[in-house]
């Protein structure tokens, strides 16, 4: 913790300094961007917008979190999925983010729903690679001790092949939760009247800078506790079965 | 409950297209209550013959019978264990019909219940073969496949889980095939020893012991060891 105090120490002194150097017009001190934050909170905006755009991400995630784990798990162990699957993985993973939001947005209307989906595409291939490796590095003598002891499907799948595949669910989780997050301002900038995505936007067209941090910052606060808070103690709890690194 | 074996072959073919014979014709049968024991030369086939006896593997020719209800205890080679589950539930898993009076004589009988909330993770190999034991009696079985359960062990601890192994079984209305390639193992637990050729693996040699287990002494040992190391036989 002492540890963690420093290095966020460390951030703050290394803005400041910045925003002497480059002058208050480019890179505003810590305290005028507060001002700012506090005044956004006051008027209940702030939460307003990280509140849509932390529904978004959630509703994204999950989906793509679902879809494309069920799908990487089905190509990682039928060879005839994996050979239907591949050239569309391949396309997916490759297409930029930007022309699946503009074709969702152009195909289903300035929505909620295609701004969703546009976001849930974009993830959906990582987790369908990550998922597929690790269905493919399943340790097949544990598979042979539960058809041996005739354990039922769902029992075999909850306590021997689910937890192998944790460790890929939790990387595909971590890494799909930065991915989300950063396609979900530009779906908001391009057609949502709301979200952190919209606010800084505005800022941009308006030379803000204040208000751009405030609302950069303040989604890196919360990403930062999520992580803290929910990702990394489920992790610590999931893989307490392994010796601890001495 | 009986188990008719007539494997007429089985091959594979490795990662480079090459073919390889592992079992030549293997035809015996094994009734309940009865101990078969596998002798042969390590790399003979002796775990492939113990797969497809279990049903793990139907790649072969020729035939396995086994009545379809048989419940199946099995002890592999390396104890696999979950190592993301406890000691206990590592059994429980296997074994979900098996109630806690007939878990904590096991575990009372193989030395567990200390360990009873430890992670495999945290046992040492002769430990680990221990919970592999306890899982494999704890499903009451019909069928009870164990493939060399006291390899790497040191000669005390094998010494033992031998005798332990002996005690479960006694008893018990169970076929029990036991592979290994150490003559103490097969002259204490078996009834009937088969010897193996070199790969292609095929049955050289049957000997029954009619002495029971538990009558066998000291003198019966050496015998038995002297007679299926006399020259020549093995190569028949």
């Amino acid at each position: 913790m002492p540890l963690r105090l420093l290095s966020f120490a460390v951030f703050l002194a290394t803005w400041w300094i910045g925003s002497l150097i480059l002058g208050d017009a480019k890179l505003p001190a810590p305290p005028a961007v507060l001002a700012v934050a506090t005044a956004e909170a006051k008027s209940g905006a702030l939460f307003l917008h990280l509140g849509a755009t932390l529904a978004r991400v959630t509703l994204a995630f999950v989906l793509a979190m679902t879809l494309g784990s069920a799908l990487g798990y089905l190509m990682g162990r039928v060879r005839l999925a994996d050979r239907l699957g591949d050239p569309w993985l391949i396309l997916l993973l490759n297409l930029p983010a930007l022309v699946v939001i503009v074709l969702a947005y152009i195909w289903a209307g300035l929505t909620e729903v295609a701004a969703i989906a546009a976001i849930a595409i974009n993830k959906l291939p990582t987790a369908v690679v990550t998922l597929r490796e690790g269905a493919r590095a399943l340790d097949p003598a544990l598979d042979e001790m539960a058809v041996a002891f005739a354990m039922p499907r769902a029992r075999a799948f909850r306590h021997v092949v689910l937890p192998q595949l944790v460790p890929y669910i939790a990387a595909a989780a971590r890494s799909g939760l930065s991915l989300v997050w950063k396609i979900v301002l530009v779906a908001e900038l391009l057609g949502r009247p709301n979200g952190v995505g919209f606010e800084i936007g505005v800022a941009f067209q308006l030379f803000d800078i204040p208000r751009l941090l405030t609302y950069s910052l303040s989604f890196a606060a919360v990403v930062l506790l999520i992580e803290t808070a929910l990702v990394q103690p489920f992790e610590l709890r999931l893989s307490r079965w392994r010796l601890r690194a001495a | 409950m009986q188990l008719d074996v007539d494997i007429a072959g089985k091959a594979f073919t490795n990662a480079a297209g090459e073919r390889h014979d592992v079992l030549a014709r293997v035809n015996f049968s094994l009734h309940a209550g009865e101990v078969g024991v596998f002798v042969g030369p390590s790399g003979c086939g002796k775990s492939t013959m113990l797969r497809i006896l279990a049903g793990l593997d139907r790649d072969f020719q020729g035939q396995v019978s086994r009545p379809s209800q048989a419940r199946i205890g099995m002890v592999f080679q390396e104890p696999r264990l979950l190592p993301w589950r406890s000691v206990e539930d590592n059994v429980r898993l296997a074994a979900p019909l098996a109630d806690e009076a007939k878990l904590k004589a096991l575990f009372v009988e193989l030395e567990l219940q200390a360990h009873r909330s430890h992670f495999p993770g945290e046992l040492s190999l002769g430990l680990a073969r221990r919970v592999a034991l306890a899982r494999a009696f704890a499903v009451d079985p019909d069928f009870l496949i164990l493939d060399e359960p006291l390899a790497s062990l040191d000669h005390a601890l094998a010494a033992r889980l031998r005798e332990q192994i002996a005690d479960l079984v006694t008893g018990r209305p169970v076929m029990t095939l036991l592979v290994t390639h150490d003559l103490d193992d097969a002259v204490r637990l078996g009834d009937r020893l088969f010897l193996l050729s070199p790969r292609p693996a095929r049955i050289v040699r049957e000997v029954r012991i009619s002495t029971p287990r538990t009558a066998r002494s000291k003198a019966d040992f050496d015998r038995i060891k002297a007679d299926l190391a006399r020259p020549g036989i093995a190569e028949r």
